[in-house]
């Protein structure tokens, strides 16, 4: 026993270093996750008018942050479709864009977003924790934030882990 | 003169590597003095290797102007930095905090380093100790009479060569 101590400490560091190798430095949990949506009231991006944060409340609600410069955007948008068509409630977060660029997107891709904010500088992006796009946050019907998807939801993982959240929480709240 | 020109590109040079710094205009050097700390201090989410100083990300630059604009309205570096962790977690610092969440990150070094050291000082110990007499196996006292036999053998043989040499010198 004694002499196998070094090998069976070797060992352990081994497993701890290959467990750090699976993980991806890139995702970072926010702190935001059963908090409060941060508020905000931003323009929208089709037409006049503001959208306050407070209308989120109410409903289940998806806020996907994406960008006509993203290009995991525009491969997650196939599935934020199909997510609209399903009956779920998507409010478009429009990151550092130019409008322009963005209804054009918008009109060749497809719109699937109930309404669409357009956050030009980026500082309500901020009050979010956003550091890229695409991310998206699962709202409850209370307004708290109870999951956030970073990069694009078409990922199998990202999408079933999604999914696992929205029937908990559709569960005990309809 | 040809030094001088090379000294004046280098110094170009090595500023054209710097982050590009916007040029930010501070009521007091103590603001300007937190500012950079701060810079420094706080990881760009972005590249995530690099201060938001030194990062040329979109992200970084939103960051250094939000922290600026905290500064002129009165924030302290305490308020800023709270401000940073509610949006992006203890990630964001280059010095996260000691709590149970971090406890392996801040004593697991440590504790390592200690164990290495404590082996160590056996593995000396264990070592000196076997060099110590008075611990033979059986096998190995059986083996040490022998030898001994055989010393206290060689020993005679000296002596009567020796006398031998002694005998003949007289005679």
């Amino acid at each position: 026993m004694q002499r196998f101590m070094p090998l069976i400490i070797f060992g352990l560091l081994v497993v701890l270093l290959a467990v750090g190798l699976t993980m991806d430095p890139r995702l970072v949990p926010s702190p935001l996750i059963g908090k409060p949506a941060p508020a905000f009231e931003l323009p929208l991006l089709n037409g006049e008018g503001v959208f306050n944060s407070e209308e989120l409340k109410g409903k289940i609600t998806l806020l996907n942050v994406w960008a006509s410069w993203c290009y995991a955007c525009r491969q997650e948008h196939e599935v934020v479709k199909q997510l609209a068509r399903s009956g779920m409630n998507i409010v478009g977060f429009n990151y550092k864009d130019k409008k322009q660029d963005a209804q054009q997107w918008l009109a060749q891709l497809g719109n699937p977003y109930q309404v669409v904010v357009a956050d030009e500088d980026g500082r309500a992006a901020i009050d979010w924790g956003v550091y890229g796009a695409p991310e998206t946050f699962l709202i409850d019907k209370d307004g708290i934030i109870r999951h956030k998807v970073i990069g694009p939801v078409s990922d199998q993982k990202n999408f079933d882990d999604l999914m696992a959240v929205v029937k908990e929480i559709s569960g005990d709240n309809l | 003169m040809k030094i001088l020109l090379a000294l004046a590109l280098l110094a170009f040079n090595f500023s054209a590597c710097a982050a590009p710094m916007d040029a930010f205009e501070f009521d007091t050097k103590a603001q300007e003095k937190i500012f950079n700390k701060l810079n420094n201090e706080l990881r760009c989410l972005v590249c995530q290797n690099q201060a938001i100083a030194e990062s040329n990300a979109g992200l970084a630059k939103d960051l250094r102007a939000e922290i600026h604009s905290m500064l002129l309205a009165g924030k302290t570096e305490e308020q800023i930095k709270e401000f940073m962790v509610d949006r992006y977690g203890d990630y964001v610092l280059y010095d996260p905090p000691f709590k149970p969440m971090t406890w392996l990150l801040w004593i697991g070094p440590m504790a390592i380093f200690l164990m290495g050291l404590f082996y160590a000082r056996r593995f000396i110990f264990q070592q000196k100790s076997s060099e110590a007499p008075g611990e033979l196996s059986d096998e190995e006292s059986a083996r040490l009479r022998e030898l001994q036999s055989e010393l206290k053998l060689t020993d005679r043989d000296d002596a009567g060569k020796t006398d031998n040499t002694k005998k003949e010198n007289r005679s």
